[in-house]
């Protein structure tokens, strides 16, 4: 056993991209849920998403027009969940899991002639000398541009969410339906542009797997990364910042258990492995004080009754 | 009436359009049953490539079917009885997992012949078969040792199961003999599937100082860490994965199943057919070794091939003695060979690797 | 201006009529996708939904019914008591994996003795193991309100990693070879949950799922516990007044639903699938809850529910063989079925209304 081996420099870099897919996921989910709707299918909008992107990618050459047609993919199948559930008022439980079965079939016939290719690749941002720096140069000035993009999405959805009208809105909508329709908001209409927006910011942490974390496309490679964005979302207790403390702490748990193997500390690995996982139980224990976070109208059907 | 009679009636049946296409007039079916879906680009994508080369080989002499994504259990029971019923010959099994659906079905389809992937029980009318993947894990351990300069190995296993173990000490014995100072870090994913989990376990190796990592799971995850990381070389496991040559790539293991699948359909189509127990390696031709790179220096691939040439002649065993367990005890005597059985179900480290086998 | 117009009571005629509806429409759409696939649609329709049913080899996927749907059933029976209630157990597919490492570690224990009772305590072992790792998510609810989608499903990921660690070590064969997986309970008479008529795929699992149908049905239309499952659901504020005690609720629902997913795993493990292994589980627990929903939680709902389930996976694995459509497609298809099933039972509560033009 020499643990001097774990570098917790590289591994700090290596956890922000390693968090970046449940990142963008989750924050989009928690738009959702702020909404007020529970959409259980980010697994299959995230795996859509991994391969859209990645035909694009691969069928123009240029990995941001890969990431684009992620979201595009992402958000066109969450509309149909906004269907579903909006306009016809399907339970959002069942209607979530259904969407993660559609997903993944489709993503997988739609990458039948994709597997065994490379993806052109996303180059890391150059910042010249700030990336010299030491410590701060390889943790903070040394990744791609989606993994800036992410974390600037959560300061995005933060500020939105906490001091424009639309966020206002939004929150609005998802505390009590009934009071923003009496309000004049348009409550289906604002749910469904919540909704395709986590289904977009789904299908591009489904892409950031597919092209640059793997990067390849293989059928529901996926492997339950849309589970735990879910779970990031309560742990996060709704709140974005949250999200990304919830990201990097699970990201890292994995990476230290990685860490932890390679330096040979000789714990079984079967319990290293579940170990975020019950680390996210204790956390949403130590969390669950805080009972106002939840959406008032999470997971409820809208019908504006006469 | 019982469901076991009308099995045995449909198999009488079955039997009687086996014998009838011996005389030409039907073609031979042939079943596989997939544990994942052929776009895995691994294990699943390599049997079915071996399904196509029946196909081409035999042209409209055969027939193929097959069912991927196939849990173990009861449901590859009766995807197998499906196949038998709908009047196959011959049917793989493709997953350690499915020993025992393969006897209980090939019990009750007696006519019908089955090959089991991977497992050790047979009968009158199961084969099995495997590969001797550690004979190419010694080359890459050869290279491995040779071309390393920090001495440190990065080793990524799936489950410790004896296959996975087997490939580690094979690795590891050759990699030693070139080079005594090296060094392995083996971490465990401990799932069969999952890409970045993979990527993650080879940038942490990578991280920690090696300059070679060697995976036994099927994605080109830790390929692409090490090409990011540069400096780094890998080996392709299951497929050539030669997108990532010369470099980080500089060869592969390759499961190549079209010989066997090929020779077997044939024995049925011919009557031939018997069960046996085929444990094949680099000399059948079921485990190829890719292309090895120019990144490797001229002498360390003159001897990597001869090696491989060696080991295909079947003139140099990879466990060959003196060998010591882990914790120092005897295993083999100088010149002493392993044994298929002890290999089979290794579970034990050779000595000089740190760490404990998981359980 | 279309509107929608709910119902002042639920449709009888249309809660009947949806379903027939929502398969024909998947008949339609899917044989588009079939026939973009190359496939014949008629021929790839017929095949998974006649060809198990009344097709040649009838006689062996019928029973096959029965042992695919058993499960679902069994699982989904428990979940719908929880999901009446506003409970949200998602975890039940690690209660299916803990009910199986029990009631198997409980058989395997004392092989090879031979004994009628050892059956008997798997069963009540697995139902155990079952109960408790549902227990967590309940106890943490009721002691600290932490919220139990979240709790039962971590606990799926730490039962998958159990699962692997039992293969691997403590319930693994000695005499496999160092292969991992338990000995085979098939061929350990005692523990071997056999089918009790041959061939009929008639097994314990398929008795347990067909007394929690009717344990279901009488408790939500006869039992006071029942009520109080119906009443939180609907109204929980309500429920308080009428002495409804919610915690005493999370506990029966989650450990219900536990229980009952805790047995569908035992009797798996000790009849189709015989024995544990790393991927002993295969998602049961999570088609479950599509099946509770479809079933409209309602027991007798759910068993049809279950067997649709069921048919579409049998039928289409002939699919793939006979046809050579692609898992894939077959994935998409059910995704389409339950789309339809989920969006056309809009009809049944709600009416369209023509005309007049409402800000909605």
């Amino acid at each position: 056993m020499d643990l001097s081996v774990i570098n917790p420099i590289l591994l700090f870099a290596a956890l922000m991209s390693a968090a970046t897919p449940i990142l963008l996921a989750a924050t989009g989910e928690l738009v959702v849920e702020r909404a007020g709707v529970l959409n259980l299918g980010v697994e299959g909008m995230m795996i859509l998403g991994a391969i859209c992107g990645f035909a694009i990618a691969v069928e123009t050459g240029s990995p941001i027009i890969g990431f684009v047609a992620a979201a595009a993919g992402g958000a066109v199948l969450s509309l149909l969940f906004a269907f579903l559930t909006q306009i016809t008022l399907a339970n959002q439980v069942a209607s979530g899991l259904a969407l993660t079965l559609f997903g993944l079939g489709l993503s997988a016939l739609l990458g039948q002639g994709y597997v065994g290719i490379k993806p052109p690749r996303l180059p890391d941002i150059n910042f010249g000398f700030l990336a010299e720096i030491p410590v701060i140069g390889p943790v903070v000035f040394s990744h791609d541009p989606i993994l800036y993009f992410g974390i600037g999405l959560v300061a995005a959805v933060w500020a939105t969410l906490k001091y424009t009208r639309v966020g206002l809105v939004l929150r609005a909508v998802g505390e009590n339906h009934d009071a923003a329709h009496a309000l004049g908001y348009k409550v289906v209409r604002i749910r469904t542009l919540a909704i395709m927006f986590g289904g977009a910011c789904a299908g591009m942490g489904g892409a950031y797997i597919s092209l640059i974390r793997v990067p390849q496309w293989t059928e529901g490679m996926t492997a339950g990364v849309g589970w735990i964005a879910l779970a990031l979302v309560v742990f996060a207790s709704w709140k974005p910042w949250r999200v990304l403390l919830g990201a990097y702490l699970f990201g890292g748990i994995t990476q230290l258990q990685l860490n932890l193997q390679g330096a040979g500390v000789a714990i079984p690995v079967e319990y290293l492995a579940m170990s975020p996982y019950l680390i996210t139980i204790v956390v949403l224990v130590i969390l669950s004080a805080d009972k106002s976070a939840a959406p008032g109208s999470l997971g409820r059907t809208f019908h504006a009754s006469h | 009436m019982k469901i076991t009679t009308l099995l045995a009636s449909a198999a009488v049946a079955l039997g009687l359009a086996t014998s009838a296409f011996a005389d030409g007039h039907e073609k031979t079916k042939v079943g596989f049953v997939y544990v994942g879906p052929v776009g895995d680009g691994g294990w699943t994508y390599e049997h079915n490539k071996g399904r196509l080369a029946v196909e081409e080989a035999f042209g409209d002499a055969v027939e193929t079917v097959f069912v991927e994504n196939v849990a173990e259990g009861p449901d590859s029971e009766r995807v197998m009885t499906q196949m038998a019923l709908d009047g196959a010959d011959l049917i793989f099994t493709t997953s350690f997992g499915y020993m025992d659906p393969t006897i209980n079905i090939a019990k009750k389809f007696p006519k019908v012949k089955f090959e089991h992937a991977t497992g050790y029980k047979r009968a009158e009318n199961v084969s099995t078969y495997s590969a001797r993947f550690y004979e190419g894990r010694a080359i890459q351990g050869h290279i491995a040792g040779s071309m390393t300069k920090s001495n440190i190995i990065g080793y990524i296993g799936s489950f410790p199961i004896p296959e996975v173990i087997r490939g580690i000490n094979s690795a590891y014995i050759h990699a030693k003999k070139v080079n005594p100072d090296v060094q392995f870090k083996i971490v465990w994913a401990y799932t069969w599937f999952d890409p970045a989990k993979e990527a993650d376990a080879a940038k942490v190796l990578i991280e920690q100082g090696a300059d070679v990592v060697l995976q036994h799971t099927d994605s080109t995850a830790p390929q692409a860490a090490a090409q990011e990381a540069g400096n780094v070389i890998t080996f392709g496991q299951a497929s050539d994965m030669g997108q990532y040559a010369p470099l980080p790539r500089v060869s592969s293991i390759i499961d190549d199943w079209a010989p066997y699948y090929i020779a077997r359909t044939k024995a049925v189509m011919d009557g031939t057919w018997e069960s046996v127990d085929t444990w094949d390696g680099i000399g059948a031709g079921m485990v190829g070794i890719g292309e090895i790179s120019d990144a490797v220096p001229a002498d360390v691939k003159a001897e990597a091939l001869a090696m491989k040439d060696a080991i295909a002649s079947g003139e140099y065993h990879p466990f060959t003695g003196p060998l010591k367990k882990q914790d120092g005890s005897d295993w083999l005597a100088d010149g002493e060979v392993a044994d298929d059985g002890t290999l089979a179900g290794m579970s034990f480290y050779v000595e000089g690797i740190e760490g404990d086998i998981p359980n | 201006m279309i509107a929608l117009e709910k119902r002042p009571e639920p449709s009888r005629a249309f809660s009947y009529l949806t379903p027939v509806l929502a398969v024909i429409a998947t008949f339609f759409f899917g044989g588009l996708l079939f026939a973009a696939l190359g496939k014949d649609p008629v021929t790839s329709i017929l095949t998974i939904f006649w060809e198990p049913l009344f097709g040649e080899f009838s006689f062996y996927y019928r029973p096959q019914l029965l042992i695919k749907g058993a499960p679902l059933v069994l699982i989904a029976i428990g979940l719908s008591l929880g999901f009446k209630a506003g409970i949200w157990n998602i975890g039940a597919e690690g209660q299916y994996i803990m009910g199986a490492l029990f009631g198997a570690g409980a058989g395997l224990a004392f092989y090879p003795s031979e004994n009628v009772l050892i059956f008997p305590f798997m069963v009540l072992a697995g139902a155990f193991g079952g109960w408790l790792w549902a227990m967590i998510p309940a106890f943490l609810k009721v002691k600290f309100g932490t919220n139990e989608i979240l709790v039962s499903l971590m606990l799926v990921y730490v039962a998958e990693q159990f699962l692997a660690s039992m293969s691997l070590g403590l319930l693994k064969n000695p005499e496999g070879f160092g292969f991992p997986g338990s000995r085979n309970l098939q061929q350990y008479a005692s523990a071997h949950n056999a089918e009790i008529i041959a061939g009929s795929g008639m097994h314990w699992g398929v008795v347990a799922a067909l007394i929690a149908v009717i344990f279901a049905y009488v408790l939500l239309a006869r039992h006071r516990l029942g009520f109080a499952v119906r009443v939180t659901g609907e109204a929980p504020r309500a429920a308080r007044f009428a002495g409804v005690n919610p915690n005493r609720l999370i506990l029966f629902c989650l450990g219900t639903s536990g229980l009952l997913a805790g047995l569908a795993g035992l009797f798996e493990v000790s009849g189709p699938a015989g024995q544990v292994s790393i991927d002993f589980n295969v998602g049961y627990g999570f088609t479950a809850i599509i099946v509770a929903f479809l079933g409209r939680l309602h027991p007798i709902g759910i068993v049809l529910a279950g067997l649709l389930m069921a048919l579409t996976y049998i039928g289409g694995d002939i699919a793939q063989s006979q046809l050579g459509l692609p898992a894939a497609a077959i994935q998409v298809f059910q995704g389409m079925l339950l789309f339809f099933l989920l969006a056309l039972d809009m009809f049944t509560n709600y009416r369209l209304r023509f005309g007049r033009s409402e800000a909605a």
